[in-house]
């Protein structure tokens, strides 16, 4: 720093950092569907492992699951919180590793979001519905 | 006598490393290195340093490509046989040889609001602060920073945005978010919350596991996370 003060600027003192809200928002979405995901990815693998060693074939499964309505239910909340949690993070990524920060970002990570969850919904009512 | 090959970066953001050799001694520091290297071989070479016992933190630099107080590491524990690589410290630019400018550094506690904000009067009590009360444990926990920028220079988030806050400037916000004396709670989650604030953190813990001081910024960190989150709750942030 000059003795005039010149060349040095104080940086703003009380600048909310950039979108604290909805960054604090997307944060804690995360996290909540981060605990769905635990659940839900323990119960989904135990629901595979147990397909596969009984041997059950695919008429087999889908005669459990259509018109199970729990079943319905529990992969619709599955696909929920992959629809959160898997955008969000890819978000980061996106930020951190390409640089990629502009408000496309926002729009890619909605589409994927959208995507995730339309694709997912479709797959679970097809076995429910099969 | 054992010599020692040193090689150090010379010059600013362009530069390149430069070997000297340095004669060995027992109990020898980093930074008795460098001073070796300035006074007896080349006294063009820049670097920083003030206490040299491990007060100031003036003296950090990159050895070996790790970040440390140079004045409290000795050859011997970082030495890779006779060799020794020295860079100033990452993640921010380079004004000469081993100096690293600090300025965006110190700029950024000043951008998560680390100024203690008073806001009792000169008529009222002073504050009776429990020492085990859990406010007080927990800003104890970081209040011991020197600022030296280690843990800065660790930190991966940093190097990936250069907006982020860093280590070192969230730790002494949450060491203020749990001083019962100040007030300006409100606007410092604010300014610690958002893409360049604690929610940008990945939990790598380099900055924890590289603070001379053995502080851990990593959970004053998770602890803003938590706070923020409930202000955002709550509706105040």
């Amino acid at each position: 720093m000059s003795s005039t003060g010149q060349g040095y600027a104080a940086p703003p003192l009380a600048a909310p950092g950039a979108g604290a809200k909805s960054e604090t928002w997307l944060w804690i979405a995360q996290r909540a569907s981060a605990a769905l995901l635990a659940l839900c990815v323990v119960v989904h693998l135990i629901t595979i492992i147990y397909a596969v060693r009984h041997g059950l074939s695919g008429e087999a499964i889908l005669a459990r699951t259509r018109g199970n309505a729990v079943g319905l239910a529990f992969y619709t909340l599955y696909v929920l919180a992959i629809a959160v949690h898997a955008p969000i993070g890819l978000r980061t990524l996106c930020q951190e590793w390409l640089g990629w920060r502009s408000a496309s970002l926002n729009w890619f990570t909605a589409a994927l979001a959208l995507a995730l969850f339309a694709f997912g919904l479709r797959a679970g009512w097809a076995v429910f519905s099969g | 006598m054992d010599m020692l090959k040193v090689s150090v970066w010379r010059g600013a953001a362009l530069g390149g490393y430069r070997t000297y050799e340095v004669p060995r001694q027992e109990s020898q520091s980093v930074l008795d290195v460098v001073t070796y290297i300035q006074r007896n071989i080349d006294p063009t070479l820049s670097y920083r340093f003030a206490c040299r016992v491990g007060m100031c933190g003036a003296c950090a630099m990159t050895v070996n490509g790790v970040a440390r107080w140079t004045c409290r590491t000795h050859v011997a524990k970082v030495a890779k046989g006779n060799a020794i690589q020295i860079a100033p410290l990452a993640n921010l630019p380079v004004v000469k040889d081993l100096v690293a400018d600090m300025s965006e550094f110190f700029d950024k506690w000043a951008r998560a609001r680390g100024q203690f904000v008073p806001c009792a009067t000169r008529k009222d009590a002073f504050a009776q602060v429990a020492s085990d009360s859990p406010g007080r444990v927990a800003a104890n926990a970081g209040i011991e920073c020197i600022g030296c920028g280690v843990c800065y220079a660790s930190c991966d988030v940093v190097s990936w945005n250069a907006d982020y806050l860093g280590p070192a400037a969230l730790n002494r916000a949450w060491t203020l978010v749990n001083d019962v004396r100040d007030g300006a709670r409100r606007e410092r989650l604010a300014a610690v919350a958002g893409d360049a604030g604690c929610h940008a953190c990945h939990t790598h813990l380099s900055c924890s596991e590289r603070c001379p001081k053995d502080i851990e910024p990593t959970a004053a960190i998770a602890g803003l996370k938590r706070a923020v989150a409930l202000a955002a709750w709550k509706g105040e942030l």
